[in-house]
């Protein structure tokens, strides 16, 4: 009895609107018809595109028809054709995204980079440290693939063939995608998170080589085999969260191949918009490493070489900060950005140091730090000019067996560098810079690099 | 190594617990027209932010960290597909830690799914310039695939906050309602354009001209997304000389400059339509887009004759 009077109610006010609300019916009526007609408009419309369509290829077909064969209907003709077409987009339709980068320099340098060092920073003769070889060269070509796994994991992997024919895995990963919540795992090998410029890949760089202070706290670039957490929070402001655990592959670690994890890191990262026009990034990260019988190598003041061997940790704190601006956020025509790092590396731990055969041991305490400012701004379409300033210091090495442990106490590297580039597409650009180096004590080298750097295949999306 | 994960966690609760509790849906637009037309549809029941305004060009938009904020907090995603986004949608998805809105899931909304395509290329290939495989994405651009996008739209919103199903259907109803209402005046404000020539920047306006049956008799960009040079203008303005077009057109957010060139020089009017809502004063909404599109087009269409 109690659900009668409700259902009482609702069809007494149903017979209320009918009454009240039969023009408004009719003319919602109306508009339904009306959305039909639109319906089929748009419909018949395609049909007429795909019949034109189907009339010039036709059209472009039948000379060449006409000489093999009478011009017979064959019903039957079109219909084993269009069976293969489909049968072949099956087969390859779950092919991943592939995309090829390919890169060529020009090097000239007043300075022979076979002795290129930073001084007053010994490290693994394996770093990517200076400008490579001179003349013209092969830069690295790379080979991405990237593509869902299943329906809830991606996977990508970026394969770089060295200009010396050495095939190196740069990135290889997997990441999560059905988490959810803000948060995604990924595993395998990746560029570290931490900084701003380090989990880009080379290509998207605004200069030809990495800041000095990449290159001497990093050997280059921090990619590592491991797994990294990032949690995104319910934000308006972007904040997000990652932390690293690895193996600690590459500088400032030395691949342990422990139980444990040779490198921790964490960074801290917010971002957002300032009106339509600018935006910004800015993050802090710490990197914690260790290092095992990392063999090193520097110059002392006299530019003999000095070989020491290190245990003990690394500890990298980054800050990097990045701020863009486009008339009414439009970049196609003009922008600006404005991007800078500081690192502050602080090894300490054991070193064995063998200056002349004197084979000292003794306990390192070694604080050194970094950073580059550069200012990249597109005056006009296709073309953009760009400039960088960077410093380090050295750092005096507190070392109980001794002071004055690698000759070159105190110096401060500098490094200035111009570029202007052209990219006649989004895929293509080619890139001259200029660059005064002053890495080495007491020495100028300047040098002047061309480099095009061209993208085929997929349309790989960028980050910021 | 383990004081880092007891920060990352420690962090990780306390913004889980500081996360505010939206009751609206809300809806990440990377169009403007998509988010006044969730806006129509939705009305109160939704929170729609914007990723793109008339004035940026949907082809080359950077995945800013606002924008992967907004990916990770939304509960539904309105694009327009057809590889428009290709350059930065999927950077948004991927950092976005967001499930419910990767490709294949309901709350991933394409609207040029829904819509017949036109300008499919036969040939793909990068010397062709920016092609769209999917075909030209500027589907936005008539008002009868508006009314496509919305009746899938409607349909979408129902099943994604079903608890609001009735709600999004009535404001279906009364959108389409008022929608065909407009079009039908469209259509009689419209009857003028039929078969007028006109020359555009960019072949943004393909589905336009298909619903005036306005001719396209020239495209300034050599190829698509490739800005043209004076040599190329030339050339251009010799081809005018056979087939004279009326009216050079082109979008908001675009350069005017090679349209202004061939104003100067051919003496052709320049018609700047809004392309998407907030792309002129009067484009306030979806209405308005095509009020003001229509008012330009035959202020300066009609004035030449």
């Amino acid at each position: 009895m109690r659900h009668l009077f409700p259902a009482g109610l609702v069809l007494a006010f149903a017979l209320h609107a009918t009454a009240a609300h039969a023009a408004d019916d009719l003319a919602s009526l109306r508009a339904e018809m009306q959305a039909l007609r639109a319906t089929y408009e748009a419909r018949l419309q395609a049909l007429e595109a795909r019949l034109q369509a189907a009339e010039r290829s036709a059209a472009a077909q039948a000379p060449a028809a006409a000489a093999p064969a009478a011009p017979m209907p064959t019903p039957d003709g079109a219909a084993p054709s269009a069976a293969r077409t489909a049968g072949t987009a099956n087969a390859n339709s779950f092919n991943p995204a592939l995309s090829l980068i390919l890169s060529g320099l020009y090097t000239r340098t007043s300075r022979d980079p076979a002795d290129y060092r930073i001084s007053g920073f010994a490290r693994p003769a394996d770093a990517e440290i200076g400008p490579g070889t001179r003349g013209l060269s092969l830069a690295e070509t790379e080979l991405g693939f990237a593509a869902n796994i299943d329906p809830w994991w991606r996977g990508s992997a970026a394969i770089a063939l060295t200009p010396d024919n050495q095939v190196e895995v740069e990135e290889a990963f997997v990441q999560t995608t059905s988490l959810g919540n803000g948060l995604s795992l990924k595993a395998g090998r990746f560029l570290s998170n931490v900084g701003y410029l380090n989990p880009q890949h080379a290509h998207v760089w605004d200069f030809v080589d990495a800041p000095l202070a990449y290159q001497a706290f990093f050997g280059g670039q921090l990619g590592d085999d491991g797994l990294q957490l990032t949690w995104l929070a319910p934000t308006d402001t972007l904040i997000e969260l990652s932390g690293e655990l690895g193996r600690g592959r590459g500088f400032p670690g030395s691949d342990s191949a422990s139980n444990g994890a040779g490198r921790a890191s964490i960074a801290l990262h917010a971002g957002g918009d300032i009106g339509t026009g600018h935006s910004w990034r800015a993050g802090v990260s710490f990197i914690d490493a260790k290092a095992r019988d990392q063999s090193l190598f520097g110059l002392d003041a006299a530019d003999a070489g000095i070989d020491s061997v290190f245990n003990g940790r690394t500890r990298v704190t980054v800050l990097d900060a990045v701020w863009k601006w486009a008339p009414d956020g439009n970049p196609t025509r003009t922008n600006f950005k404005l991007q800078g790092e500081w690192l502050r590396s602080v090894r300490s731990g054991l070193l064995n140091h063998d200056p002349a055969g004197a084979n000292l041991d003794g306990d390192l305490r070694l604080v050194q730090n970094g950073a580059y400012v550069q200012a990249v701004y597109q005056f006009m379409p296709r073309w953009r000019v760009g400039a960088r300033t960077e410093w380090l210091d050295a750092g005096s090495a507190q070392y109980s067996a001794g002071t004055g442990l690698l000759g070159a106490d105190g110096f401060k590297p500098r490094k200035n560098a111009l570029m202007v580039d052209y990219s006649a597409s989004e895929f293509s650009r080619v890139r001259l810079q200029f660059a005064r180096d002053q890495a080495r004590f007491g020495i100028t080298d300047n040098q002047v690099m061309l480099q095009y750097q061209m993208s085929l295949g997929a349309h790989g999306a960028h980050g910021y | 190594m383990k004081r880092f994960m007891t920060v990352i966690a420690g962090l990780a609760t306390a913004f889980a617990c500081a996360a505010p509790a939206h009751a609206a849906l809300r809806v990440l637009a990377c169009e403007p027209e998509w988010g006044a037309l969730v806006q129509e549809l939705g009305g109160p029941l939704v929170d729609v932010s914007v990723a793109t305004t008339a004035l940026q060009d949907p082809h080359q938009i950077q995945a800013r960290p606002s924008l992967i904020a907004r990916a990770r907090n939304a509960d539904l995603l309105v694009c327009t597909g057809a590889e428009l986004e290709i350059g930065w949608l999927p950077v948004l998805l991927q950092q976005s830690g967001n499930a419910k809105v990767q490709p294949g899931q309901p709350a991933h909304f394409l609207a040029a799914d829904v819509v017949p395509k036109i300008e499919v290329p036969t040939q793909l290939d990068r010397s062709q310039g920016d092609v769209h495989a999917a075909g030209n994405p500027h589907i936005q651009t008539d008002p009868r695939n508006i009314a496509l996008v919305a009746n899938a739209l409607g349909a979408r919103l129902q099943q994604i906050d079903a608890a609001n199903a009735a709600a999004y259907a009535t404001r279906l109803q009364d959108f389409q309602q008022r929608w065909q209402q407009a079009l039908a005046r469209w259509n009689a404000q419209a009857a003028p354009l039929k078969g007028v020539a006109v020359a555009s920047q960019h072949k943004a306006f393909g589905y336009l001209y298909n619903w005036l049956g306005v001719v396209e008799v020239a495209v300034l960009e050599p190829k698509p997304g490739v800005e043209p040079s004076v040599a190329y203008l030339q050339q251009v303005l010799t081809s005018l000389k056979a087939k004279p077009a009326r009216l050079v057109v082109y979008a908001a957010y675009q350069d005017p400059r090679p349209s202004n060139w061939l104003q100067q020089n051919a003496g052709v009017p320049v018609v700047k339509l809004p392309f998407t809502v907030g792309g002129s004063e009067r484009a306030k909404d979806l209405f308005g887009l095509f009020d003001d599109t229509l008012e330009r087009l035959l202020a300066a269409g009609t004035a030449s004759k």
